[in-house]
């Protein structure tokens, strides 16, 4: 008892000390929103910045050692998506960019050929509102699919969707916040000889799920570094050779002239590591963050009533999503409890995203606007331990309880019964 | 984001729970908005005698409510009217922009009460 208390005041105490910008003790469960770049990514990035100065397109030697370095990475993250090609991997500045070049740049590329696009109700925003403004600016048509109660697009619904002038469809291959993973293989093989491109954003996906885009069939697959312990502001695009698309950046050159401006070789470089990393612990990770995950999902449903899982189980859901919308009480109060006790988390309400309604995504499954509210998400990487799980599963039902013991909606709910 | 005032609150809420037989409840907000807030007051003679609250919603709503719990108590109904949402921000220390609206609702809820209490006299 007593070796109890003091177990958990040195934990709380601990999480108080800050060291410089990083809080050691934290028990960080936000791995979907970014992750800490790994020490061999900083190295890389900083020996990179330190020595390689020169710009990828000058002619003389310290520009082409630079434009070399570009090339390896380009090989490398080829080899973990197995693209055909390296010159078919691009350099962004993010998922963001790469998502939103490749659904405007392929749409205004196909506009003499149609004007319809199909993608899902449960897209990043990323894609979602690139899809908006070309509906808004360019007068394309786009078809929303809707999602079944795990979150799973079905084949028949885009077979429906397909029209004559449909020129793109954009699917997610692992959803962000609830962790579904389509069927994006077979999605691939449906629309293969079929006039569209196919774009996917594996932005989630890369770090844990071995991709093979010409076995899938993908002209364009978007991903990010610092979802993968790399740095951020770099992403990459995959562009299937003889992929028409219009560059959404002008103003040189670079990439193939698919987008402009002096590429990030730090960055890049530091991206390139990261692969690397995953490559080789990906199978190590995934098995780990599978236990915790399914220990945390356990944990809560045992402990907590009310607690509804979004989202499947087991091999179809990303191996480090958690999520749960506790009914009666609403998220943004969940993650101040958890901050207080150094536990970083998130939530699809409405607080935390920006506008009055709580997340698209858990709309889209079926939930009701009052429960989408009070929903969690704590996402696993690669370095949490079992001893943090064990301390979310202590702690979490006696924050839930207590701000539902807050809440009218609680009290009126458990009169009824 | 949220000023050590509105912490405070959020952690150790005053006034938070239900009255017995109180003279009046007011409520305003739904589920789907993301916040509710009731009030349950006990008022003796235009004074606001006890006060409590329930709140669904996020750290701003809880603050909020609480703080207005705390300032109302022992004020006649005149006076407890008197306070703004602008007031309520001001002592909580300020509050992010985009709570100032959806979140600030604990003297809607005041006025509703008053409402049904002064509905009630008549």
């Amino acid at each position: 008892m007593l070796l109890n208390f003091y177990y958990h005041f040195t934990i709380i105490i601990s999480k108080m000390q800050n060291f410089g910008g990083i809080n050691m003790n934290e028990i960080y469960l936000d791995h979907a929103a970014t992750t800490p770049m790994d020490v061999e990514v900083i190295n890389t990035v900083n020996k990179y910045m330190e020595d390689y100065y020169g710009n990828p397109s000058s002619i003389y030697k310290t520009g082409q050692i630079a434009n070399n370095k570009l090339n390896e990475a380009r090989k490398t993250i080829a080899e973990l998506i197995n693209a055909n090609d390296f010159r078919e991997i691009i350099f962004t500045s993010g998922g963001t960019e790469s998502d939103n070049l490749a659904i405007k740049g392929a749409a205004l590329a196909l506009k003499d050929q149609g004007n319809h696009i199909i993608t899902t109700k449960i897209e990043h925003h990323a894609v979602l509102h690139t899809c908006e403004y070309l509906e808004k600016h360019h007068d394309y048509e786009v078809t929303y699919l809707d999602v079944d109660e795990k979150g799973f697009v079905k084949i028949a619904d885009i077979k429906e969707a397909l029209r004559e002038d449909t020129v793109l469809v954009s699917i997610i291959t692992a959803n962000n916040e609830i962790g579904t993973i389509q069927p994006i293989k077979e999605i691939g093989t449906f629309l293969k000889n079929k006039d569209v491109y196919f774009h996917t954003d594996a932005v989630q996906a890369i770090g844990q799920i071995k991709l093979n885009v010409q076995e899938i069939n993908i002209d364009l697959l978007s991903a990010s570094a610092h979802k993968i312990h790399g740095p951020k502001g770099v992403g990459m695009l995959y562009i299937k050779k003889g992929t028409k698309l219009v560059p959404q950046l002008n103003g040189g050159a670079q990439e193939r002239n698919r987008r402009a401006g002096t590429e990030n070789l730090p960055g890049i470089m530091g991206f390139k590591k990261a692969v690397e990393l995953v490559m080789e612990n990906r199978q190590k990770y995934v098995e780990k963050n599978s236990y915790l995950r399914d220990k945390l999902i356990n944990g809560i449903e045992k402990s907590i009533d009310d607690a509804v899982l979004n989202g499947p189980r087991g091999s179809k859901r990303l191996s480090n999503n958690v999520n749960f919308c506790f009914k009666y009480i609403e998220g943004e109060s969940i993650l101040l409890n958890l901050d207080m006790l150094g536990i970083a988390a998130s939530s699809g309400s409405a607080c935390t995203s920006g506008s009055l309604d709580p997340s698209h995504v858990l709309l889209a499954i079926g939930h009701s606007k009052g429960t989408a509210h009070g929903s969690l998400r704590l996402s696993l990487g690669k370095d949490n331990t079992e001893q943090e799980i064990d301390f979310v599963l202590e702690k979490l039902p006696g924050i839930i309880q207590r701000i539902r013991d807050m809440s009218p909606l609680y009290i009126k709910e458990k009169e009824r019964s | 984001m949220y000023s050590e005032k509105v912490m405070d609150h959020f952690q150790n809420p005053r006034n938070v729970g239900d009255l017995e037989n109180p003279d009046t409840v007011g409520e305003v907000g739904n589920p789907s908005c993301g916040d509710i807030i009731q009030l349950f007051l006990k008022i003796d003679d235009e004074v606001i005698t006890d006060i409590k609250f329930k709140t669904f919603g996020c750290g701003a709503a809880v603050a909020t409510s609480s703080l207005t719990t705390e300032l109302v108590k022992g004020k006649t109904i005149e006076e407890a009217l008197r306070i703004s949402k602008k007031d309520i921000a001001e002592k909580l220390g300020g509050l992010p922009p985009n709570k100032m609206h959806c979140s600030n609702l604990a003297t809607d809820a005041l006025k509703d009460a008053i409402d049904n209490y002064r509905g009630e006299d008549e």
